[in-house]
């Protein structure tokens, strides 16, 4: 070791004569190169500084910040926010008219994810095994595409095919099928006066704007899954259906909760569908959206955040013990 | 049996590809509608007026101008942070390496609406009015991570032969960064940055709060759907959207695809 010491800092130097960038590493250049490579720590630290700066300070501060104030008290009388620190706002969540809120964004976002799920599935099983080369990359950008295409373009789409005299009522109607359209629209929880102002309308919206997100990670997980399991399983006699729920989709299973990070997630903040499509109710999202703007409530908008942040976190949590972070 | 399972789980497949996309091409097609009211089917006629109209409209003009300028500044910010957050996460372990990757995917884990109330909560404390600046502080704090992610994935695959036979040739760490790892990271660095530039001109969430009185291109969408004024028009805005971000799409797929497939890199 120790003869091989001074070899070891020797040998740059020589490789220097003979190296061709050794030009390019001369002046004030190369003691920064040589403390750059000795100091890790330092290089790290060089490195890591601006992202920590941005995100500390600029993310994560806006973040406690907004926190923080959940616990202010919000003056009725004068509109404003005053320095007493308060649990009113978090008790206040409990009120039954905002449990109401809290509930029916959550079941939205539980029907979306099992929405996605139940189309997103087959095509990301059919993507992963059965698709040729060819095929498969096609699947893989028409799958992609419309997951980056603009959100408010793809919402403001579905305003126009849902509206009355729009495709989806024309077509039901060169169907005639507007009468099972008519019976679904009037049962319970599910239907309203029209298709946009129905649940149903909202779910079909959330679903189709969120299933990309659904289908990209199951797929990736399929992908892993290897065949010769899939024909053991039928070797030994399993019909498809046991072979699809005892092989397939438990070895699946984690890319299934990591595509329903996206899609729970996403539906429990958003606020511009539940404005656009379906009935009056609020959502969480609209409700601090109207928290914040009109009245200027932060510390109650604020508190109202809270609960996607808490519900996300616990999801999160349970999604990184299934080993869904492995499937992202 | 089994042939039927497969035709079956193809139709399937193929269903979710035309629920995907039908909609899209819908909106296309209502962009030539020459009926005024611009969602009524069977449509009347084709027309190419609209686009002429909204060719004139300076308010489209204008959002069309912020929504790039605000994309280009975020871009860059977004790749010089994570360009940085890539090649320090790609090294060893350190301490509170697990809490910064989370903190690196928080602002699309979480809501983008808590991302936004947030924001706007930390302005109005320390008296910033909301306007360009905002906005970008907004965009770019979630396109860091789309950047960082691409190029994680490109370094991770690079392979460690190459610098040190970099470094055995003489070069040191500046050097071998300038001629060998960039180099390699380029494609994957652009794509990043591409995606992050889609992602900006399409966000909508994080920018309605962090706008102030500023329109970018989806708040103008957003407001013609509550006030609407000649819907005919927004269906050729809503096409121009999809025409702008399309294509950036498919080539900063193709940059990363192609960029796998290199053998040089295995």
């Amino acid at each position: 070791m120790l003869k091989l010491a001074p070899l070891a800092t020797a040998s740059p130097a020589s490789a220097m004569e003979l190296s061709p960038f050794s030009k390019s590493g001369q002046g004030l250049l190369r003691p920064l190169s040589n403390l750059l490579y000795q100091r890790k720590g330092l290089t790290l630290a060089l490195l890591l500084a601006p992202p920590l700066l941005w995100f500390g300070v600029v993310y994560l501060g806006s973040l406690l910040m907004l926190l923080g104030q959940s616990a202010l008290t919000f003056d009725e009388m004068a509109m404003s926010v005053t320095a007493e620190l308060t649990s009113a706002n978090f008790v206040a969540l409990l009120v039954p008219a905002n449990l109401d809120i809290v509930l029916r964004t959550l079941a939205m976002a539980v029907a979306v994810t099992l929405g996605c799920v139940a189309i997103g599935f087959p095509m990301a099983y059919y993507m992963a095994h059965y698709a040729k080369p060819a095929e498969k990359g096609f699947f893989f950008v028409a799958v992609m595409l419309p997951m980056w295409a603009s959100y408010i373009v793809k919402a403001y789409a579905w305003t126009v095919l849902l509206a009355k005299g729009g495709v989806i009522y024309w077509g039901l109607e060169q169907l005639h099928l507007l009468g099972v359209l008519h019976a679904v629209l009037g049962l319970p929880a599910v239907g309203g006066e029209t298709l946009a102002t129905s649940n149903l309308g909202r779910f079909l919206v959330f679903t189709y704007i969120w299933l990309p997100f659904m289908v990209l990670p199951i797929q990736a997980a399929i992908e892993r899954v290897p065949s010769n399991l899939l024909f053991a399983s039928s070797d030994l006699g399993a019909t498809p259906f046991q072979t699809f729920r005892k092989i397939l989709w438990p070895l699946a299973f984690p890319g299934v909760v990591a595509g329903s990070i996206f899609t729970f997630s996403l539906t429990l903040g958003d606020y511009i569908i539940p404005q656009l499509v379906g009935p009056s109710g609020l959502y969480i999202g609209s409700m601090v959206y109207t928290l914040q703007g009109t009245i200027g409530n932060i510390p109650m908008a604020a508190a109202f955040t809270c609960v996607p942040i808490v519900l996300i976190t616990i999801y999160l949590a349970i999604a990184r013990r299934l080993g869904a972070f492995n499937a992202l | 049996m089994r042939f039927n399972g497969v035709s079956a789980l193809r139709v399937a497949a193929y269903g979710g590809l035309a629920f995907l996309h039908l909609p899209l091409l819908f909106i296309a097609l209502y962009a030539f509608n020459s009926n005024e009211s611009g969602y009524t089917f069977p449509l009347d006629g084709l027309t190419l007026k609209w686009f002429a109209r909204a060719l004139e409209r300076s308010d489209i003009r204008e959002a069309i101008g912020l929504s790039l300028s605000v994309a280009t500044m975020a871009t860059l910010l977004a790749m010089v942070l994570g360009t940085c957050t890539a090649a320090a996460l790609n090294r060893d372990r350190f301490f509170g390496k697990d809490a910064f990757t989370t903190m690196l995917i928080l602002p699309i884990a979480l809501p983008g609406i808590v991302t936004g109330i947030a924001l706007l909560a930390a302005f109005k404390l320390m008296d910033v009015t909301p306007g360009f600046w905002t906005i970008v502080v907004g965009h770019a704090t979630f396109c860091v991570v789309i950047v960082h992610n691409n190029v994680v994935a490109r370094l991770r695959r690079l392979p460690a032969r190459f610098i040190e036979a970099s470094m055995d040739l003489g070069a040191d760490t500046l050097t071998t960064l300038r001629y060998i790892v960039l180099p390699q990271l380029s494609t994957a660095l652009m794509a990043g940055g591409i995606l992050a530039f889609a992602l900006s001109v399409d966000e909508l969430i994080v920018t309605t709060f962090t706008s102030g009185s500023e329109k970018t291109l989806p708040i103008w969408l957003l407001n013609q759907l509550s006030r609407p004024r000649e819907v005919a028009v927004t269906n050729v805005v809503a096409l121009g959207v999809m025409l702008i971000t399309m294509p950036l799409i498919l080539v900063a797929w193709r940059l990363t695809r192609d960029g796998d497939a290199n053998p040089n890199n295995r």
